[in-house]
């Protein structure tokens, strides 16, 4: 069972030192080492996705460096049946769920390969705009219970997220509906460069669990365990048909927001040192040693593994070839408008002529003028 | 005489603005220590401080709604909309609330708020953070809508946008942020309402707005190879729309493109054609032509994004067109 730390903050990991390690019922050996496999899945895509975009490959990159433990943990304690609404943030948690590498990178590619099926995963798409898809899981939760199905829902959003109406209207609609739903937020206390303290005058995010008749608890984002098990009580009440749950789960974006961002304006740099210290992959691990759980041979083996199967993910990516331009008008509507044969005849027309030589389009450049933001 | 980036031109405008009036601040998200995520408001905190240069949390209801709160009180607010796809959750505010109050009070309540946005593609941001929107918007009586395209016009248009009486939409567009220009040391406001004309002509007219503009006078430069003479005009104001400048250009050349960054169909460019066929009808020799986006959302791939959104060469074709010679744009 989680210790309750100040703050309703609930912790499984010791720190090796004065704050023993708990344990959580239910999970053996091989549990526990699945989470470590997911941890460093995550940890490597994201390493090497950074590395990708630097080589020009993908576009602006939403960072989830330090985000792995609240990912996995939350992942690990839903059924395959259950639905995830990811945001950018979690823009790689598919690949808990079977979506391969080469379809998350072709995804940032703006590759028609990067698109992929929900419902062949029980993964919605990515969100980008904040809050958004909060009232979409709401609904689908809200439909679970309608057809007498067991499966649940959770949401993915920030602490910024908090601030929009989506996410007000989305946890009143769960709440009222007595969807089964999580709602997990990743308090990485920071938006953009706007910290919590901006964001809301509430003591913690999990407060306003309260206006919406739900409970909500604090767990450290940070630790894998506390969060799986905070997760696993959600799911069972809304599995049980008790309603909704708000989860925040604490931690600290110690990377920048995204690829195109610049912290330093506006973090604080010792912080994000310290929390470079105590990053949730290196804490589960420390964990996983004192418990004699994982030797170096089986680390080395994970490691490579996921290094692998990410070199493999990138290779198919780049393997794809280059879609042909019908799609562009294709899938905005599901029988094409008139306009549709009319836009890609002309268009063909203008691709003859430049693959026989004539100039493309001028692009300027690089994202002149791409913010911090980038794209998300 | 000083050289100013649009991104500076803006700057400019408020700062100015904000020295000369304390009735004027400025919020919205990521705009104090960050400076915004164009870097438009670097800087500003630390002359004006944090309570007029604010921070808000992510709430693009509760930035245009307290700025309509704000300007109900004869403060001059201007907002910032980090994305112009992110209007959308502010449209109840904007179309039904900022659009209205004049009107159901008769005329006794004004909304001097300004909301300043920016969008548009050229950097591969994807579906939901590269569309131009404001054909949207110049839809609503009781709106006023800018978008300008240099850095002098960015300047003027938004300091006579602060001091414009009614609600003002004023639009940037991202991949100008880095276009310099010199400008007059004091800035001079530029009136809504009236187009500018960048390049005279005699033989085609290009109404061209934000980027396009300057993808027009570009396609204007490579026309004189083809022995034509194109004036190229932006009406700078959408909305109320400097009618009688566009007339009076094509009753000069007699043809007419519109060219906007926005798809074509159902656009702004609609209007400027009904308009000037209205009034110019027994002047134009040829039908006239919309240069805009393709009918689909903007795909998230560079060289997708490429051929969706309209450049140069497809103003050119246009330009053309109209004198009877059908060359492929791209
Ligand atoms: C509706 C909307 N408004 C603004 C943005 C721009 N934006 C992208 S990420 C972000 C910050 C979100 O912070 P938070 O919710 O804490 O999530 P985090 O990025 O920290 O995971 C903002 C303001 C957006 N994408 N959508
Ligand atoms: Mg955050």
């Amino acid at each position: 069972m989680a210790q309750v730390l100040s703050g309703g903050l609930r912790r499984v990991i010791g720190d090796g030192e004065g704050v023993p390690d708990g344990r959580v019922d239910g999970l053996d050996d091989a549990d526990l080492l699945d989470l470590y496999r997911s941890l460093v899945l995550l940890r490597t895509y994201d390493e090497r996705s950074v590395v990708y975009h630097r080589q020009g490959r993908i576009g602006t990159y939403a960072i989830f460096w330090n985000h792995e433990a609240m990912q996995v943990g939350s992942a690990h304690a839903l059924a395959d049946e259950d639905w995830i609404f990811p945001s950018y943030r979690e823009s790689a948690i598919g690949l808990l769920r079977g979506i391969p590498a080469s379809t998350l990178l072709s995804w940032w590619r703006g590759h028609p390969a990067g698109w992929w099926n929900p419902a062949d995963y029980n993964v919605a798409s990515i969100c980008v705009p904040i809050a958004t898809h909060v009232p979409h899981a709401a609904g689908l939760a809200w439909g679970k219970r309608l057809r007498g199905e067991s499966a649940v829902a959770i949401t993915y959003f920030g602490d910024g997220a908090t601030s929009e109406g989506a996410f007000h209207e989305g946890a009143n609609f769960a709440a009222v509906m007595r969807a089964p739903l999580i709602l997990f937020c990743n308090n990485n206390g920071w938006a953009i460069s706007t910290p919590l303290a901006a964001q809301t005058r509430a003591e913690t995010l999990a407060d306003k669990a309260v206006g919406y008749g739900m409970p909500g608890v604090r767990v450290d984002g940070g630790d894998v365990l506390a969060v799986f098990e905070a997760t696993r009580e959600a799911v069972e009440r809304a599995r049980a048909g008790e309603g909704p749950t708000f989860v925040e789960a604490v931690s600290y974006r110690a990377a920048p927001h995204a690829t195109a961002d610049d912290p330093r304006a506006y973090i604080d740099l010792a912080r994000v040192e310290e929390e470079k210290r105590r990053e949730c992959v290196g804490r589960y691990e420390g964990y996983l040693r004192r418990l004699g759980l994982l030797s170096d041979e089986e680390r080395e083996e994970i490691r490579s593994g996921a290094a692998a199967l990410m070199r493999e993910g990138i290779a198919r990516a780049e393997a794809e070839p280059a879609p042909d331009p019908s799609i562009l008008f294709e899938h905005a509507l599901a029988s094409p408008p008139p306009s549709f044969a009319q836009d890609l005849a002309e268009l063909r027309r203008i691709l003859g002529r430049t693959e026989a030589g004539g100039a493309a389009s001028p692009r300027p450049s690089g994202p002149e003028g791409a913010g911090p933001e980038g794209s998300v | 005489m000083p050289e100013l980036s649009y991104r500076e031109a803006v700057r400019d405008a408020l700062s100015r603005a904000m020295r000369a009036d304390e009735d004027v601040f400025v919020m919205g998200e990521d705009i104090a220590e960050m400076g915004g995520s164009m870097g438009v408001t670097q800087g500003m905190l630390a002359e004006f401080g944090a309570d007029r240069v604010r921070n808000t949390p992510i709430s693009e209801m509760g930035i245009v709604g307290a700025g309509i709160g704000a300007a109900m009180q004869g403060m001059r607010p201007v907002v910032e909309i980090m994305y112009e796809d992110f209007l959308t959750l502010s449209l109840e505010q904007i179309v039904n609330q900022a659009a209205k109050h004049r009107y159901m009070s008769g005329g006794q309540l004004k909304v001097p708020i300004t909301i300043r946005t920016q969008g548009g593609a050229g950097w591969s941001p994807g579906a939901q953070h590269a569309q131009q929107l404001e054909a949207w918007l110049v839809h609503v009586p009781g709106l006023k809508v800018v978008f300008a395209s240099t850095p002098a016009d960015v300047r003027g248009l938004l300091w006579s946008s602060i001091y414009d009486d009614n609600p003002v939409i004023f639009f940037e567009h991202r991949t100008l942020y880095g276009l310099k220009e010199e400008v007059p040391d004091e800035l001079e406001p530029i009136p809504l309402g009236q187009a500018r004309v960048h390049r005279e002509g005699t033989d085609v007219t290009v109404v061209a707005t934000g980027r396009l503009v300057h993808e027009s006078l570009a396609a204007a430069q490579e026309a004189e190879t083809h022995g034509l003479s194109v004036e190229v005009v932006d009406p700078r104001t959408l909305q109320p729309l400097d009618e009688r400048a566009l007339v009076e250009s094509v009753q000069k050349t007699n043809r007419c493109v519109v060219a906007h960054e926005a798809v074509t169909r159902m656009g702004f460019g609609a209007e400027v054609a009904a308009v000037v066929q209205y009034a110019a009808f027994d002047w134009l020799d040829a039908p006239i032509e919309r240069v805009g986006a393709r009918f689909t959302p903007i795909p998230f791939a560079p060289v997708m994004e490429e051929f969706v959104v309209p450049h140069a060469n497809d103003v050119l074709a246009a330009i053309l067109r109209t004198v009877g010679k059908d060359v492929d744009g791209g």
